[in-house]
């Protein structure tokens, strides 16, 4: 057996979810769009069930890809039956879906969840009145606790074996003559759901009126005629999409109503009004808000937690404990091949392209388990809404909601976790848009790069270099965020109609099984990627033309070779005219694989034969800081600095941004943007620069 | 006196009379519960002006202020 679970967002829908499913989930997503898709099996006494869990959403009309794929899931796909989680605190609301339910013939059972927390704020709901008023069995439960839940399962079992009549609120309304007539039409020539369909076209859903045009010109005639005789009440402006939804709204809070004893007076304040007096105030609420991301920034990142200096943050710890655990394995498996007297091609291969590429993955984890434990208690405390109400203003202009807010401030921690974290973000257009934009905040491997170049090339001013590199990256996203917003995406302004959902302690079940997912997928869906690309890269790097090993990333290496080959493509940027010009653009190239390799290549280019990695050996560094001085002028470290920041951050950012682009030309766009910036703020740096004689 | 939901204050109450503008926008203040006669309290605005916090059915909606200009009101009393 098959069963959905539908129910607006805020509902405790996922817990509900998780409840029935132990947390064992497969998650994919929906086909065409990039929502996912989470299926599980519910056991208990008489077997098992397979549960999906439909996108959360308000209504079952066809504006969202959220609401498309639920509404096609009922309609097209005809589970055994549907459970409909209601918010018992927030009725009226809730109960609009499940009026559209209705209209499909497919079982449904009503979940009245958080029917406790409505008690205490003084509604008394009777289950059994409200069901005689629905039609449709209706089980009280708590999705937090559990309570209710065996009996919702044993209710929805018998549901689901008996069929049900589809019924719907317009049988009540004005229309409700010509609504039969459509529905008789439709029944006469076996429609399934007729009910549902009915409705539709009478709302001139276009979805639907064009589907039936196409089938039957003449049945799409009738029903226009039977439309016109409807006489809609003046403010609806024969808008009868509006008048449907009118109809539905009447019904509820006419008849539904007497399911219901007592109400919340009105202006007392609840306990969440009373966290909105501070959390949202007119004064507090903004430095408040910057103040936790600013912590939030600060436990992920810090190398001197709580401002002691030197103490890890705990994510700065968590990596570094992987980071041990991996150079552990590495120099394990390392002594383990000289042992045996392993090829030198075979121990390269194992250590520095298999063993590098799963160190890679790993240690990526703490970070993305830092940053997806505080999104998700701001999302399960109902923060996340008050952050995009608090930073919808100063964030629309850019086409962004202030849920960006946060993913983006991650970006300049580490591009792959904030790309991960732009999944909060409500349309597609805007986690695209966030995506693209996240190189340009410049991440924490890139600042080895500004080190270095500011230590070696603007000496006196190192700080306002390393800050004028921050706030060119921030200039270039906001420059490029009205840009596409006034090209590719011109017209494109999503509404902001948000629910703020009252605040509501996150249960750690919730918050470790939707850690644990986060992990899982970011593991399946992008370490093929980051795998496959350190072997691949070890291989261009250590190996010439004819195959033999050369010393890495030397003038030999393939790369070395690669580098010289497009080296005229970084000419008119300044840092590749000269004739040592091909170790630059290497240093660039193994950029793009990832950041830290940058000055490591560059030692080991500009001085050969110097033992210790420049990165973290102090003499190297120092002898680079010295050759980097001769070699780059102001200007041509200038554009190479920008190029570095504003190109491809680094293979693991590029698995993250497939992850969540779900489609390889959007990610062949997302990508050319990258390089396109890159060069042409390059390009304008170092020619505008040199024409108007700096150097 | 109709004005737009745009136009009111924070504290003050109303109810919907009509809800204009084009297709999307209006299906969902529908959706959210904005039909006509639906008493709404305007809660507070954001500490930036704007989007507004409404009040609608026993629950806390947010809008911004060029949605809220196509929803026009029957000012009611104010808190």
């Amino acid at each position: 057996m098959r069963f959905a679970l539908a129910g607006n967002p805020n509902s405790g829908k996922t817990t509900l979810f998780n409840r029935l499913t132990g947390g064992a989930a497969r998650v994919g997503n929906w086909p065409g769009v990039t929502v996912d898709k989470k299926e599980g099996i519910c056991k208990y006494s008489a077997g098992a069930i397979a549960i999906v869990d439909l996108p959360g959403i308000y209504s079952l009309s066809p504006y969202t890809p959220e609401e498309v794929v639920a509404r096609n899931y009922i309609i097209e796909e005809n589970p055994e039956l549907v459970i409909n989680i209601v918010d018992a605190t927030n009725l009226e609301r809730n109960l609009y879906l499940s009026t559209q339910l209705l209209e499909t013939e497919t079982p449904l059972v009503i979940a009245l969840n958080m029917i406790d927390a409505a008690d205490s704020e003084g509604l008394k709901i009777d289950p059994q009145a409200l069901s005689g008023e629905l039609g449709v069995p209706v089980v009280p439960i708590s999705a937090l606790t559990g309570r209710g839940v065996a009996d919702l399962i044993e209710t929805a079992c018998r549901s689901a074996a008996a069929s049900r009549k589809a019924s719907s609120v317009l049988e009540h309304s004005a229309m409700g003559g010509e609504f039969r007539q459509i529905v008789n039409l439709l029944a006469e020539k076996e429609v399934e759901h007729p009910v549902f369909h009915a409705v539709k076209l009478l709302e001139g859903d276009k979805l639907e009126t064009d589907e039936l045009k196409n089938r039957s010109g003449a049945l799409s005639e009738e029903i226009t005629r039977i439309k016109s005789a409807i006489k809609l009440d003046a403010e609806l402006e024969n808008d009868f999409a509006a008048a449907v939804a009118d109809a539905r709204y009447k019904y509820i809070s006419g008849r539904v109503r007497r399911a219901v004893a007592g109400s919340r007076t009105a202006d007392k304040l609840t306990a969440s009004d009373k966290i909105d007096l501070v959390l949202t105030n007119k004064i507090l609420g903004i430095p408040m808000f910057l103040f936790f991301m600013y912590i939030v920034f600060h436990l992920t990142f810090s190398n001197s937690f709580l401002w002691v200096e030197g103490l890890p943050s705990p994510g700065v710890w968590l990596q570094g404990l992987t980071e041990d655990f991996m150079s552990f394995l590495s120099a394990a498996a390392l002594r383990l091949l000289t042992e045996r007297e392993a090829a030198e091609w075979a121990r390269g291969l194992l250590v520095d392209g298999v063993l590098a590429g799963i160190g890679a993955i790993l240690s990526f984890l703490p970070q993305i388990l830092m940053l997806f434990l505080f999104l998700s208690i701001m999302e399960d405390s109902g923060y996340m809404a008050r952050a995009a109400f608090l930073m919808d203003k100063p964030l629309r202009r850019f086409g962004l909601s202030g849920k960006a807010f946060l993913p983006m401030l991650m970006g300049f921690g580490c591009s792959v976790p904030a790309m991960l974290g732009t999944r909060v973000l409500e349309s597609e257009k805007e986690r695209h848009l966030a995506i693209m934009l996240m190189p340009f905040f410049s991440c924490g491997a890139k600042l080895p790069i500004w080190a270095m170049f500011s230590a070696a090339i603007f000496p006196d001013s190192a700080d306002l270099a390393v800050f004028a590199v921050y706030t060119g990256g921030i200039a270039v996203a906001a420059v490029t965020a009205v840009i596409l917003n006034r090209t590719v995406w011109r017209g494109e302004t999503t509404p902001f109609i948000m629910e703020l959902p009252s605040y509501r302690m996150p249960g750690a079940r919730s918050l470790l099984l939707h850690l644990w997912e986060k992990l899982k997928g970011f593991v399946v869906r992008a370490s093929t990627v980051i795998a496959g690309a350190t072997v691949v890269i070890w291989f261009l790097s250590n190996f010439n033309l004819s195959l033999s090993m050369v010393e890495a990333n030397s003038a030999g290496s393939i790369l070395g070779l690669l580098g010289g080959a497009v080296a005229p493509f970084f000419a008119p940027l300044g840092f590749a005219g000269a004739e040592d010009s091909w170790k630059a653009v290497v240093a660039v190239l193994t950029g793009l694989i990832a950041k830290e390799m940058v000055i490591s290549t560059m030692g080991i280019l500009y001085n050969p034969g110097i033992e210790g990695d420049a990165l973290a050996d102090e003499n190297a560094g120092a002898l680079l800081t010295g050759k980097l001085a001769e070699v780059f002028t102001p200007l041509s470290a200038a554009s190479f600095m920008m190029f570095n920041l504003l190109s491809i951050p680094c293979m693991a950012a590029v698995a993250a941004a497939n992850a969540e682009l779900r489609g390889f030309k959007r990610l062949a766009g997302v990508i050319f943007l990258w390089l396109f910036t890159a060069w042409s703020v390059a390009f304008l740096i170092f020619n505008i620069g040199s024409f108007i004689g700096w150097r | 006196m109709e004005k737009t939901l745009a136009q009111f204050k924070p504290g003050e109450m109303g109810r919907v009379s009509k809800v204009t503008g084009e297709g999307v926008i209006k299906r969902r203040l529908f959706d959210m519960g904005i039909t006509p006669g639906t008493e709404i309290y305007l809660r507070k605005t954001a500490p930036l002006g704007d989007p507004l916090e409404l009040r609608v059915r026993g629950y806390g909606l947010s809008i911004r202020r060029t949605e809220a200009l196509s929803v026009l009101m029957l000012p009611g009393e104010t808190n």
